[in-house]
């Protein structure tokens, strides 16, 4: 069936910021969405507020709008742009529960736009539950008992029928948002309670708990024609009760017989059709009974998702690429296999290799969250590996989590811990097996080791014997790699740390590798089964680079086979590859000059999608100038790790290890290591030492910007200043640079990114606590301590430099004083408050530093500004987060034009000449998970916390801001009751806020110190009591909906606070929170500006874009 | 008992290819013709398939064992591979169905198995140079042959075509099938509404019938009888069928003697119905020809188009021959294409009532996105009564 021609312009909505739950899967699906229509010809217009994305890269879509994610704002879009159709399935939860709000609200019909893909009575069907529920016992399929509650008196009235503990499930929430497990009663109400607020139907689930039933997952696609196919079945390590998305997962199913996985597929099939998406990609979560095999339905996805995103890593298949052309018309069996080419897409992959993706957690930036694994999720990443046993796939994913572990255990994390102290007793074991958590998969080892048998173990975990035989073959692996050590060849040389041999004297070598000859097949079956040469190394006593040059001497090498969604049944033609120990490569290396990109791995907060827009950008370069681009990432949700991105791809952990093995392969003329953000950086060294030709700036100048005494000798010579400050090693020494310099200092570790352990320390007595964070850190590594500038303005600038000329690319002057993350603050461009002269003369340092440390490439550097004078705080010879940022300011793709300067094409040759300054200005707002980890505080500090960011563009300040905040999710009010608090030092600045509030027609309100102040000045204001004070307090208006906006500004910190609690209220209850004065100014700007409403306005019209 | 511990094993290919892993199951030497199939489930089925009679089986997916076998998932009575392939022996089954596991379920049939080996190399080979023969020598008083003996053994052997496999597993005397689907995974549970049983009378016949076509007959309403491969028009026609079903089964259809024969005096008389096997022979009866297939259709995802609805069906296949499209007669019909190579995956008569497909409806594995045809011999069957 031809494609439709009644449609020609469609409208895509996107998932807006990253948040827990919805990351940069939707970017991978959007991105593969506008390639896909734009190349039938049809007119796409795309709405995002994300600008760190690919797919808002203004050569994506014909029109690219960096706007909210509202139905305000996209009713806004589809006035102007008239598009003929909505497809709503590939921007997440976001772009779904946006296209039905605009449905509900008329504007669809108003406009004449159709839903394609999934229309409004499908959305509904899959995501209301009652209907959901209603629609799979219509078609004979089995669902837990459940009650569908608006009200707590409801929840009261069916608890006796479900029965405890039981799942409680928020409707239309991403990521589970709100939802949880109950175990008493008196849990159950407070989750309920939680859940209705949080929900956007006010509807709760309450649901018969199948806790500890295997689960599984099905991705599925259809066609018009009513061809249904499974892509991919998932199935989850962890138990029924730990979200999908905080589940180590593997594909495909594994202890499912084909009468039982048939079974489920039926079903998938039965639901698609039932449910009515009538094209594209769903999602179907099903849980299976072990001891009965009874299965029930647990929920549908009428979307792609990050399981799609992961599927179509896992097979090779493009899911969001098929489902972009399914919608518009296509049939499965028109469109081809990408990969055979030969063979149509419609067909079932199959896989030869087993995929384990494993969750990334965050936790140590909010210790007071609790970190125990629920139905809501909260990891903030995944890695993906692909091994040919699930034992290799775990080990290569565990390795490239990077969480400092090496494999399962056996490994110099672990060693240095048994160094510590004896490990957790069996009580405490079975304590972490029993409590899902972030690293419950090495308390399985360490019970194993402790002596519990895999029935106990499976006893306590509802785990999978399966999986759990695994992990006890892993370990007698390392076993016999341990009693091997003992007849390991003894070095003569006492210089030998190991006590054997030592690489380094060739004649020896042979005489070793010789007696070791014997070791090959252990060696061999340990790389079979994932271990790393870490681990070898931990094992026997040698380095890392030790045991790869024995290895290398032994020839235990690994080979790539090719991911190529037919099991090699028939030939494959795209190159996306993965490492394993087998006997025949089928890696195909020609003779065309390559570059090998090192992405940044699984996101993080401080290292997410910002890196792998600029990875990609770099492949696109390099394939623009005639060099194959060699991606190497573990990150399934990415778009660098889509096999269109680049000419080959590797999808294998960025550990040294296995990048030389790719470099060795296929000998790469250059390796880009600045853009996959501190992953790859962290490799540089090593790499460098290994004869990996790196490009661009240089391993000595990235030391030199990390080296604390390089550094400062650099800010000396160049007349600069900088913060005084010194490095420690220890407490003592941190302590005598604290006070020569005196507080507030700085407390950092070096080698770390995000801000990880970074604190301000204002008196003597916290040190010791922060010296000690910043050490776990990043261990071995000194501690910085600088002077903290009180009330400085701190700015962002982010350059280009061919190693002869330097353009800075962008100035971003943040709106909350120095302090903050840089990650965290909001920032305008170009800088709204600095003089001239200060912006002139911060062009003039940067291209002075660039100079100075040869920069070839992009670099970043932080500034702080105080009455004129500048600071320089660090200086980042590499990527940084606010590139893409400056991309979608400027439309100039940076992170290309950098990647050109690093293989030799200098910027006059790209035409890239001078600085350019938009007109327009642009708002970056970050975006927190505080809703995910309620009890923390949200104060912001130097440590960074915030998951993604959003960009509001617009020619006026204020609503730029404005449309940051709501981007954010953080609407500003127009009017109603602002709860005003602020510390003693920013009283004076509450009365101008007051004040300019009343003229804005808000109502105040206030406690003790600030009413008191207020009142002092002759402003009216309604005191309410704090907490303490009793009630009804200023947390009962915030719940009966009073407070419409909370300006707070703390006077201490920690989550045990009066005001912590307010903070994490509003956090809870999603009510506008400020919480600087400087934010609260430039708020009540955005609230100015927008009396008069605001417009929207697309990239391609605020500048020129090359077709 | 983890591979390190196992007894080292050896597959020789007739081109000189040697792959060395572990043994588990029975330690014999088994001769057979290599081929791979890619259904990443299912495994019992395919093993007790009879089908695989003649054959080395190598499954792609590389971790196999993992669910253990059960009694339930039988296809015939006993594993008909000659010897099976694998990249990981699962150290541990675990399914509620479970009952033994895989080794000793091979060992009891005396079928031998290897595992440690790159089943994934092995399947580009096969898929590039096409099946072959080859020797799995998994016996400890062989470990002395070398790899040249062994090469020789594998060259020595027959090759497929010619041969006809379907006597030797066919039943040898008729029977009355009883029997059902396993409890919890039958049609009617899910499915469409549930058929009178008994409403009318299929002959099967027996060239290596597997189990769940009988239960999918049965579904339908059909009381079936099985017969001998060997038996003649006038045999089945005793039997007074309402249908005459043509079982899937192993070896070269042209070598399956009197049997088109036999369904060419079906032709006209009762209504017909083949599967796999049973096509290639309607093929043959209708006067086409069949050819051997470089490297087969051995898996659960291969798509098929009926041309008539433009619906594509996922199927499950199993088969090293098939129909030569350019033997086309007129009075037949391609019903069904195979999306991958366009080889020719159904028949139809015009005339008569007679049908055929070369994959496999039943699955078993495999998805169940073809089970219509069941119904649609039922409506032949009906039509053809009044």
């Amino acid at each position: 069936m031809p494609k439709r021609t009644d449609i020609k312009k469609i409208l895509l909505i996107g998932s807006g910021p990253i948040v827990i739950g919805q990351a940069c899967e939707f970017d991978y699906s959007g991105a593969q969405a506008c390639k896909a229509l734009r190349e039938e010809g049809y007119t796409v217009v795309l709405v995002n507020s994300n600008p760190a994305t690919i797919m808002t890269d203004p050569g994506m879509a014909d029109r690219t709008y960096i706007e909210p994610v509202t139905p305000e704002a996209v009713a806004k879009i589809i006035e102007k742009e008239r598009p003929d159709a909505l497809l709503p399935t590939l921007g997440g939860q976001t772009g779904l529960n946006t296209a039905i709000q605009l449905a509900e609200a008329g504007v669809l019909k108003k406009f004449n736009v159709k839903m394609i893909g999934a229309d409004e009575a499908a959305i509904n069907k899959a995501e209301k539950r009652e209907l959901f529920k209603a629609a799979m016992l219509k078609i004979g399929l089995d669902v837990p008992k459940s009650c569908y509650i608006h009200t707590l008196q409801q929840a009261r009235d069916c608890l006796s029928e479900i029965g405890l503990p039981c799942v409680i499930r928020p409707g239309f929430t991403l990521g589970g948002t709100g939802g949880g497990i109950a175990y008493n009663a008196e849990e159950y109400e407070e989750i309920v309670a939680r859940g209705l607020m949080m929900s956007l139907n006010r509807e709760v689930l309450v649901e018969e708990s199948a806790l500890g039933w295997k689960e599984y997952e099905l991705e599925v696609m259809r066609d018009k024609l009513d061809n249904v196919v499974i892509i991919c079945s998932i199935e989850n390590f962890d138990p029924m009760g730990v979200h999908t998305g905080d589940s180590i997962t593997v594909a495909p199913a594994q202890t499912l017989t084909d009468k039982e996985y048939q079974r489920m597929r039926d079903a998938a099939i039965k639901i698609i059709r039932e449910i009515g998406v009538e094209t594209g990609g769903s999602n179907i979560q099903f849980a299976v009974q072990p001891e009965t095999g009874r299965m029930i339905v647990i929920e549908m996805n009428p979307r792609v998702s990050r399981s799609s995103a992961l599927a179509s890593k896992a097979t090779g298949f493009p899911i969001a690429k098929i489902a972009a052309k399914l919608a518009v018309g296509y049939t499965l069996s028109e469109l081809p296999n990408d990969i055979t080419r030969e063979t149509p897409a419609c067909f079932e992959p199959t896989i030869d290799y087993c995929v384990v993706k494993i969750p990334r957690f965050a936790f140590e930036k909010f210790p007071a969250a609790d970190p125990t694994l629920t139905t809501q999720m909260k990891s903030v990443g995944e890695v993906m590996a692909i091994g040919r046993t699930f034992k290799e796939s775990l080990q290569k994913a565990l390795r490239g989590l990077e969480i400092k572990r090496a494999g399962l255990g056996a490994d110099p994390a672990e060693a240095r811990a048994l160094a510590a102290g004896p490990g957790p007793d069996r009580e405490r074991l079975t304590q972490l097996l029993s409590r899902p958590n972030a690293a419950r998969i090495f308390a399985i080892r360490q019970a194993f080791k402790a002596g519990f048998d895999l029935e106990k173990i499976h006893e306590i975990t509802n785990i999978d014997p399966w999986f759990l035989r695994n992990i006890q073959e892993l370990i007698a692996t390392e076993e016999r790699l341990r009693a091997a050590a003992e007849t390991l060849p003894k070095s003569e040389r006492p210089s030998a740390r190991s006590g054997i041999w030592l690489g380094t004297d060739a004649k020896k070598l042979k005489e070793d590798v010789k007696l070791l000859e014997n070791l090959v097949p252990l060696l061999r079956d340990a790389k079979r089964d994932g271990f790393s040469d870490a681990q070898i190394g931990c094992l026997w006593g040698m380095t890392e680079d030790q045991v790869r040059e024995l290895r290398y001497a032994l020839k235990v090498r690994p080979a790539y086979k090719l991911v190529d969604t037919c099991a090699a049944e028939f030939e494959a033609y795209t190159p996306y590859y993965y490492s394993s120990y087998e006997d025949e490569t089928e890696v195909r290396v020609t003779d065309k000059k390559k570059i090998m990109i090192l992405g940044g791995g699984p996101n993080r907060i401080g290292q997410g999608i910002e890196f792998d827009y600029c990875c990609c950008h770099a492949a696109y370069a390099m394939q623009e100038l005639g060099y194959e681009s060699i991606m190497v990432n573990s990150n399934p949700e990415t778009v660098s790790t889509d096999y269109d991105t680049s000419d080959l791809l590797f999808f294998e952990p960025l550990t040294l290890e296995d990048v030389l093995h790719i470099n060795e392969t296929l000998k790469p003329d250059g390796a880009i290591v600045q853009f996959g953000g501190q992953t790859p950086l962290n490799l540089a060294r090593g790499l460098h030492d290994n004869g990996v030709k790196l490009v661009g700036t240089s391993v000595e100048s990235i030391e030199a910007a990390e080296d604390r005494k390089l550094f400062n000798e650099m800010i000396e010579r160049l007349h600069l200043m900088q913060p005084p400050g010194g490095t420690a090693m220890g407490l003592e020494e941190a302590r005598k640079i604290a006070d020569r310099i005196g507080y507030p200092v700085l407390v950092r570790p070096s080698y770390v990114l995000g801000g990880r352990a970074m604190e301000i320390c204002y008196e003597p007595s916290m040190l010791q606590e922060f010296v000690n964070q910043a050490i776990e850190a990043s261990p071995d590594a000194p501690v910085l301590i600088d002077k903290f500038i009180e009330e400085a303005i701190e700015v962002d600038v982010d350059a280009v430099s061919d190693g002869t000329d330097v353009i800075v690319a962008g100035v971003l002057e943040h709106i909350e004083h120095a302090g903050t993350h840089s990650g965290d603050a909001a920032m305008a461009m170009p800088p709204h408050s600095l003089s001239e002269k200060v912006v002139a003369r911060l062009y003039e340092i940067t291209e002075k530093l660039a100079r100075e440390l040869k920069v070839c490439g992009l670099m970043n550097v932080q500034y702080a500004v105080k009455r004129e004078t500048i600071y320089v705080l660090e200086v980042n010879p590499r990527a940084s987060r606010t590139v893409p940022f400056v991309a979608k300011a400027t439309g100039v793709p940076w992170a290309a034009v950098a990647a050109k300067c690093m293989v030799g094409v200098t910027l006059k040759q790209q035409g890239i000449t001078k600085a350019v300054v938009p007109e327009h200005i642009c708002i970056k707002e970050s975006v927190f998970p505080f809703n995910k980890f309620l009890g923390s505080d949200t104060i912001l500090g130097p440590e960074m916390r915030s998951t993604g960011e959003v960009m509001g563009i617009d020619t006026n300040f204020g609503i730029a801001f404005a449309k940051a905040q709501m981007a954010a999710n953080q609407t500003l009010p127009k009017s109603g009751k602002v709860f005003l608090s602020v510390n003693d030092a920013d009283k004076r600045h509450a009365v101008g806020l007051a004040q300019r509030l009343k003229a804005l027609g808000f109502e105040v309100v206030s406690t003790g110190g600030t009413h008191k102040i207020l009142t002092t000045y002759g402003i009216a204001s309604e005191r309410v009591k704090k907490i303490s004070e009793g009630r009804p307090n200023m947390l009962d208006m915030a719940k009966n909906g009073e407070i419409a906006l909370v300006l707070n500004t703390p006077s201490g910190k920690g989550h045990h606070t009066d005001e912590a609690k307010i903070r994490s209220a509003m956090v809870a209850y999603n009510i506008p929170l400020v919480t600087s004065i400087a934010a609260a100014e430039a708020a009540i700007v955005g609230i100015e500006a927008m009396r008069a409403g605001y417009t929207v306005k697309a990239l391609q019209d605020y500048y020129p874009v090359k077709k | 008992m983890s591979a390190t511990t196992r007894p080292t094993a050896r597959l020789v290919l007739e081109d000189g290819t040697v792959y060395r892993g572990r043994a588990f199951g029975a330690p014999v030497d088994r001769f057979g013709e290599v081929v791979f199939n890619t259904s990443m489930a299912g495994y019992q089925e395919i093993l007790t398939d009879p089908s695989y009679a003649g054959q080395i089986v190598t499954m792609t997916y590389p971790l196999i064992g993992n669910y253990g076998v059960n009694e339930q998932d039988n296809e015939s009575a006993k594993p008909h591979v000659e010897g099976f392939l694998i990249r990981e022996l699962s150290g541990q089954r675990s399914n509620y169905r479970s009952d033994a596991d895989l080794s000793q379920f091979l060992a009891k049939a005396g079928v031998p198995g290897m595992d440690e080996i790159d089943t994934r190399a092995l399947t580009k080979k096969l898929r590039v140079a096409g099946v072959m023969r080859g020797v799995l020598s998994c016996a400890p008083e062989s470990e002395k042959l070398s790899d040249a003996d062994l090469v020789d053994r594998a060259r020595s052997g027959p090759r497929m075509e010619g041969q006809n496999l379907a006597a030797k597993v066919s039943c040898k005397e008729p029977y009355r099938w009883e029997g059902g689907f396993v409890p919890g995974f039958g049609r009617a549970e899910t499915d469409a509404a549930k058929h009178a049983p008994n409403a009318f009378k299929v002959v099967a016949v027996d060239f290596g019938i597997k189990q769940n076509i009988l239960r999918c007959l049965q579904e339908v309403g059909a009381e079936v009888t099985v017969v001998p491969a060997t038996s003649s028009a006038t045999d089945i026609l005793k039997h007074k069928p309402d249908g005459v079903f043509l079982s899937n089964g192993p070896g070269d259809p042209a070598a399956v003697t009197g049997a088109p024969e036999a369904i060419k005096g079906l032709l006209g008389k009762v209504p017909v119905f083949g599967i796999c096997l049973g096509n290639q022979l309607l093929g043959l009866a209708l006067g086409m020809k069949t050819y051997k297939l470089k490297f087969g259709h051995r898996g659960a995802n291969h798509p098929v188009l009926e041309e008539a609805t433009g619906k594509v069906e996922i199927t499950s296949q199993n088969h090293g021959f098939a129909v030569d499209p350019k033997s086309l007669l007129k009075n037949v019909e391609v019903t069904h294409v195979n999306l991958n190579d366009k080889t020719v995956e159904g028949l139809k008569h015009k005339e008569f009532p007679a049908f055929s497909v070369q994959y496999h409806p039943e699955a078993s594995p495999g998805p169940h996105d073809s089970f219509y045809l069941f119904g649609r011999f039922r409506e032949m069957i009906l039509a053809a009564r009044k």
